[in-house]
């Protein structure tokens, strides 16, 4: 914690937010929302520069990802909370999203039924209570936003009443999506039980397969990322935000001040879960399959990792960490699928080891003795 | 296809009584059974066994162990190594053509192990006898009541009497005669046995008489109020072996999360690491055949060596570095676990090992008719008390334990009292790991032996140690026992799956009415 | 700060190392030669699934060595493009969408899980890709881009069960039908309730309960079984999951329950799920399945010679020092060559042209019999064999049909289900 303090006025402020930080962040911009989307629908396939589908869902799927941890690094880096449960919160937003998509599916299913393929399975005539008014994208939006913001703020208000934290707070937010994996697992909770949603036709009337309809969804997954990373650095550099910094390096003597932190942590926390719903949503319509794997105690603690390894309380670093390391997970997965977790697993090793601020931490310090010199 | 067993052993006892002449084999009889098909082999099967000598029992015993192969026509006997013929025990050539296995099928086997606890109703042995009627109990039918009475009349031991008299009962239900049906069902509800269950409940589908029915009824309810019990019982021993189970797995990680304050996601895999070395010593043992029920009694000191060793070497090339930023430690240490996992994958193979029960632990004690406590089980239960008992000495009475506590307390303080805290957190941190080497020989014991063994109990193990308190051994203990309990108590109710997601809940509740666990340490020190 | 140098040292020696080991691997993927082609392996080799499917990645990878011996496929040799997904269902999808669009493979074997195969099937429909999985499943499919090589429950579920109410079988009157909360078993158990109901079984016969994925303590279920079982003579038919199944009949075992009072008949327990338990007390549990390795043909005989030795050769661990083969495996090998054989049919390796040859494809299985892809319905007429468990792990084979069975994907026994054609939907609303 002590180095965190150190470093803090650096750490926290200069790899964005100065100019140097817009301009990269207007560049990055402009080569995801431009030239992508040129990229692949306008350039021939023959062409260089030509970038596949596979392409735009893997950079669609990492952007989702990225967004998730920005959310992680709001609590965690700036509020001292890690959380091994958000994976529950993206997974609750993808299936506030499927239930809507699934709907769309009509009667192309296996069975051309009123309902889902996988209620024909157990018998049932209608549909269950959870998916009421599901075929309403409105409904599925407001249910992608205050399912996960919900859950979030009632577990979140009993947990840190009870001044629950650190450890503690990590454990039983891993027992939380724990329990809910377990709970989705069953067929009988109505959301398809392991299979989950898959095989979706279309979103908003559109074929959700072709090129036009894929490159808008990642043109708006880019939108949201950039989005939370603005309303992430409003946030962090409000007064709020370092009312939370202060929370997370000495909570007792803000309680002392006369700060009620229930309130702080309770919001960012709530603000953080939300957007690992909308994260959620947009991942299912381009990986176009959700299950309860997604709660796997596991996926959760991958979050924390990707954090982990961009660098924690920058938000930058986030996105960073969860783009090397789901790339280097596709990329090592495919050269060389046998040792791959071995690289991955020193990978986290090292970082933690040699790197405690991550990526973006590292590019500080190297920065730093420059300019002094 | 018990029907024809009176008629053998009323042969068999009328050939005690008055000594005939002794009847040759029947070869024909026996190719028959091991060469035929379908019904043919049960009728054979009743020949022979009508005509049973001496050898009888010991061919299709034969059989029944799968030690018979064929070649054409040719049966062969692999005993004790040699192929011979079965009947003259001439030696055979031992490269037949076309050698295949004799296969038996269930309702062979079935037949041939009725045929032969019917041959040993009339041992002089008791053990036999009892293990016969035993055997009877299960298969018991309508034709066999003449025999059984006979049995009845000589037997003078009290339980085997007991049994014959059920057998007997179960008889007598399918009798034409009112009196004789009321009288079986009273002697069957004095039973506390599963079958007098089965057999009342299909008398009652038949029966027309209603004062018969109603006794069937009340004998019924008295049956099943005892093997109420049993399944009570049979619930309470489920959830002791659970929680023993638990407490195993999370006891290490109480040494190394509780006091040392390190999260050690690689906790699991250190488990796993037990398991694996106790598969190696089980190879090794596999060379000296003499000895091999004792290899667990090697692979125990090898298995706690071994996690100790991987995890001390943890300690000192990661996990040091880390001290003091407990949240990150779960990241190392996670990674640490993805790597174990894939070395185990590389060197072990994918695929889970086998390790064997000694056979001194397969099986069980029967209780009660339905309950049987399966012998891994209960020593697993033993295991659990006395690895506790070992840890609790060592951190109350011993040098090392007392710096682990010291370090525990206040580590600055420590220090400076000349405690080598280093070294402690080190020694320590083996001893956490080893204790998980335990918990995975242990646990080689009842389940699979796979690289993500580890995975399945990591959630559990830091479920248990959250709520016993940190840093308390004793909190452990109740929590692994409580939450064993109240697992197999819901899942009886309600399945397994909602049981889990019950306790959990649970857990999270419990966690906002006592945050620092069942038993928290007091002190300026937990608060930081 | 210092410190903190000697980290960065260190560090930089690390990032090298790694930069070094992803240049090789760069490399390596950029070199082919001009007269291959490539088929993908979707298999995960990490992760839950690992235990059953890494087996599959070998037997395939030994096929192909086996093709390209004897000269590869119209003149060219395959090369196999293996890759990892993990055990994670969105990780398939992407590794599929991967090897049909980056690799351009032309055909990709793999899967096991339905949740996987459910996961990838948009992905293949949608890029015209062809699959042959190699599993058992539960039916209630077909897709003009996949190849089924394992049963459909008419040539699994079925057969066992009429065999446990044989006089052969035991004559079993009531049924424990157990499984893990998934698809698979959620579906053979509906299609096998309304089987026994066809043949007289009441419902309260019938006794379904499922279990968590990865469940490992069976003592409740088990005495549940026996309380069951003291209602009459009584069959389990078990589809739990692969991993869930030795602490289950570790528990069956030493409670005592013995196969002549309560068979248990598994659908996803073979010769690999048995090699880590000690099958002594198993005796006499059935399995049933399209091949097992006791299976005495010639044709078997070669394919077990054959998979010693390349386990031998690729010092595969665990399989080198106790070679193995089975169902999938059987599955996977056949798949394998059918489609060598029909893309030399068809002279082309174009998925549409192939699919067509596919139909009607004959292969000299390792079971003993001819068997035929239906020239319709995307799925192999197989052989159904009933094994007992031996002691040493192995299957003696008890039961089995005359002939090969033709495969029901949509099972007769699901309402709705004979309006259904036996052959795939063409993808008319899709472009």
């Amino acid at each position: 914690m002590s180095e965190m303090q150190l470093n803090e006025k650096n750490v926290l402020y200069r790899p964005l937010f100065g100019p140097q930080g817009w301009w990269l962040l207007g560049l990055s911009a402009l080569v995801v929302l431009v030239l992508i989307p040129i990229a692949n629908l306008v350039l021939p396939q023959d062409s260089v520069f030509y970038v596949s589908a596979y392409w735009v869902t893997l950079i669609g799927k990492i952007l989702c990802y990225a967004i998730v941890a920005m959310a992680m690094d709001l609590i965690w880096g700036y509020c001292g909370i890690l959380s091994l449960g958000h994976g529950l919160f993206f997974a609750l937003g993808g299936y506030g999203m499927g239930m809507y998509l699934m709907r769309q599916i009509g009667h192309e299913g296996q069975y051309r039924a009123d309902l889902p393929d996988f209620m024909v399975f157990l018998d049932w005539k209608a549909f269950p209570w959870q998916w009421w008014n599901t075929d309403h994208f409105g409904w599925a939006l407001l249910l992608v936003v205050a399912v996960p913001g919900i859950v979030a703020f009632v577990f979140g208000y009993f947990a840190f009443r009870s001044r629950i934290k650190g450890v503690y707070f990590s454990i039983i937010t891993q027992a939380l999506t724990f329990a809910a994996m377990l709970l989705f697992f069953r067929n009988e909770t109505g959301f398809g039980g392991n299979n989950g949603f898959t095989d979706f036709k279309r979103i908003l009337g559109f074929s959700i397969t072709t090129p036009e309809t894929r490159i808008s969804l990642f043109v708006i997954t880019a939108l949201i990322l950039i989005l939370t990373l603005l309303i992430g650095r409003f946030v962090v550099t409000s007064k709020f935000g370092r009312v939370l910094a202060a929370i997370r390096d000495a909570e007792q003597r803000v309680m002392f001040c006369g700060y009620n932190t229930l309130h702080y942590k309770l919001f960012i926390w709530t603000l953080s879960a939300v957007i690992c719903g909308v994260a959620g949503a947009l991942y299912v319509t381009q990986v176009g399959i959700i299950n309860p794997g997604e709660m796997s105690p596991a996926n959760s603690i991958e979050i924390a990792i990707w954090v982990a390894v961009g660098g924690r309380g920058t938000l930058v670093g986030a996105i960073v960490g969860a783009g090397v390391v789901n790339g280097a997970k596709s990329f090592f997965t495919q050269a060389f699928p046998e040792y791959w977790l071995y690289v991955l697993g020193l990978l986290f090793i090292s970082v933690t080891l040699f790197m405690p601020q991550g990526i973006v931490g590292l590019i500080n310090q190297w920065r730093k003795p420059n300019q002094e010199s | 296809m018990h029907s024809k067993l009176i008629f053998y052993i009323v042969v068999l006892l009328s050939g005690l009584l008055k000594p005939l002449p002794v009847l040759a084999f029947d070869r024909a009889a026996f190719e028959s059974v091991v060469l035929a098909e379908g019904d043919e082999r049960f009728k054979a099967l009743d020949t022979l066994v009508a005509e049973a000598d001496n050898q009888t029992p010991v061919l299709l015993k034969a059989l029944l162990e799968g030690e018979l192969q064929r070649a054409g026509k040719q049966i062969i006997w692999v005993h004790e190594g040699r192929n011979i013929d079965p009947l003259t025990q001439a030696p055979l050539s031992s490269e037949l053509p076309d050698k295949e296995d004799v296969v038996v099928n269930n309702r062979l086997r079935g037949a041939l192990e009725s045929a032969l606890a019917a041959l040993k109703l009339v041992s002089t042995d008791h053990k036999t006898r009892l293990a016969a009627a035993k055997e009877l109990v299960v298969s018991a039918e309508e034709g066999m009541k003449p025999i059984v009475k006979k049995a009845l009349a000589k037997e003078t031991d009290a339980t085997i009497k007991a049994l014959l008299e059920s057998i007997l009962a179960t008889m007598e239900l399918k009798s034409t005669e009112v009196p004789l049906r009321l009288q079986a069902v009273q002697v069957l509800g004095q039973s506390s046995n599963s079958n007098a269950k089965t057999a009342l409940l299909a008398a009652l589908e038949v029966e027309s008489d209603e004062g018969v029915k109603q006794a069937i009824k009340t004998s019924l309810k008295q049956v099943e109020t005892r093997l109420v019990w049993g399944q009570r019982l049979g619930l309470v021993f489920a959830g002791l072996s659970l929680g023993s189970i638990l407490l195993l797995a999370a006891l290490g990680l109480a040494i190394t999360y509780g006091l040392m304050g390190v999260i050690n996601m690689a906790h699991g895999e250190l488990i796993m690491i037990g398991s694996y070395s106790t598969f190696v010593v089980q190879n090794l043992f596999r060379h000296i055949p003499a000895f091999f029920d004792w290899y667990l009694l090697f692979a125990i000191p090898v298995s706690f060596i071994v996690s100790a060793l991987v995890g001390m070497l943890l300690e000192r090339g990661v996990i040091r570095w880390l001290y003091g930023r407990p949240l990150e430690t779960l990241l190392a240490t996670w990674g640490i676990s993805l790597v174990l996992m894939q070395t185990v994958r590389t060197f072990f193979g994918a695929q889970n090992v086998q390790v064997e029960n000694p056979s001194f632990m397969s099986g069980g004690i029967v209780v009660m008719s339905n309950v049987v406590l399966p012998w891994n089980r209960i020593m697993i239960v033993i295991f659990a008390i006395a690895v506790l008992l070992a840890v609790g000495w060592t951190l109350t009475r011993t040098r090392l334990g007392l710096f682990v506590r010291a370090v525990t307390q206040n580590r600055a303080m420590a220090s400076c009292v000349g405690v080598p805290t280093a070294k402690v957190d080190t020694l320590a941190f083996g001893l956490g790991s080893g204790i998980a080497g335990l918990a995975g020989c242990a646990l080689s014991q009842i389940g699979n032996v796979g690289p993500d063994l580890g995975q399945s109990f990591i959630v559990d193990s830091f479920m248990v140690v959250v709520l016993g308190g940190v840093g308390q051994l004793a909190g452990t203990v109740y929590a692994a026992l409580g939450l064993g309990f109240a697992n197999k108590l819901l899942e009886s109710w309600s399945g397994a799956v909602i049981a889990k997601i019950v306790v959990l809940v649970f857990i999270i509740m419990f966690i906002q009415k006592r945050p620092q666990g069942l038993f928290a340490l007091k002190g300026r020190s937990v608060e930081s | 700060m210092q410190k903190f140098e000697v980290f960065l040292n260190r560090f930089k020696k690390i990032a090298g190392i790694t930069a070094t080991a992803s240049l090789v691997g760069l490399s390596s993927l950029g070199v082919q030669a001009e007269d291959t082609v490539k088929v993908g392996i979707l298999h995960s080799l990490s992760g839950t699934m690992a235990i059953s499917e890494t087996v599959l990645k070998d037997v395939a990878l030994m096929a192909i060595d086996e093709i390209n011996a004897k000269g590869g496929v119209l003149g060219k040799k395959i090369e196999p493009v293996v890759v990892d997904p993990a055990s994670n269902w969105p990780l398939f999808a992407e590794k599929a969408r991967q090897l049909i669009t980056q690799d351009k493979v032309s055909a990709v074997f793999g899967c096991w899980t339905s949740v996987s195969r459910k996961s990838v099937l948009p992905v293949f429909e949608e890029l015209n890709g062809l699959l042959f999985y190699p599993v058992q499943y539960e039916g209630e499919e077909i897709s003009k881009n996949v190849f089924y090589t394992g049963a459909a429950p008419n040539q699994q579920a079925i057969p066992a069960v009429t065999y446990l109410m044989s006089k052969e079988g035991g004559g079993a009157k009531r049924f424990v039908l157990l499984g893990t909360d998934y698809v698979y078993p959620r579906t053979t158990n509906k299609i096998l309730r309304a089987f026994l109901k066809s043949k007289g079984v009441a419902d309260k016969d019938i006794d379904e309960k499922y279990t968590p994925f990865g469940h490992s303590d069976y003592q409740t279920i088990v005495a549940d079984v026996k309380k069951f079982a003291a209602g009459g003579k009584t069959a389990v038919i078990s589809t739990i999951n692969g991993d869930s199944n030795v602490p289950f009949y570790k528990e069956l075992g030493n409670q005592g329950l013995k196969a002549t009072d309560v068979p248990v008949v598994a659908f996803s327990v073979g010769e690999e799920e048995l090699r880590g338990v000690d099958a002594k007390p198993l005796v006499g549990h059935l399995a049933a399945w399209n091949y097992f390795m006791t299976i005495k043909s010639p044709a078997n005989t070669e394919f077990i010679k054959k998979w010693s030795a390349y386990a031998k050769a690729k010092k595969i661990p665990g399989q080198m020092d106790k070679p193995l083969t089975n169902d999938p495996m059987e599955a996977t090998y056949i798949g394998i060559n059918m489609w060598k054989q029909a893309v030399e049919k068809a002279k082309s390796f174009d998925v549409a042209k192939v699919s067509v040859a596919m139909g009607g494809q004959t292969f000299k299985a390792p079971s003993g019999i001819t068997s035929m892809m239906d020239p319709k319905n995307h799925h192999l007429h197989k052989a159904v064999f009933i094994g007992e468990v031996k002691a040493d792990g192995q299957f003696n084979v008890v039961w089995k049909t005359p002939g090969p069975v033709k495969a029901q994907p949509w099972s007769p026994y699901i309402p709705g289900n004979d309006k259904k054609k036996d052959e795939p939907a063409l993808m008319a609303e899709k472009k």
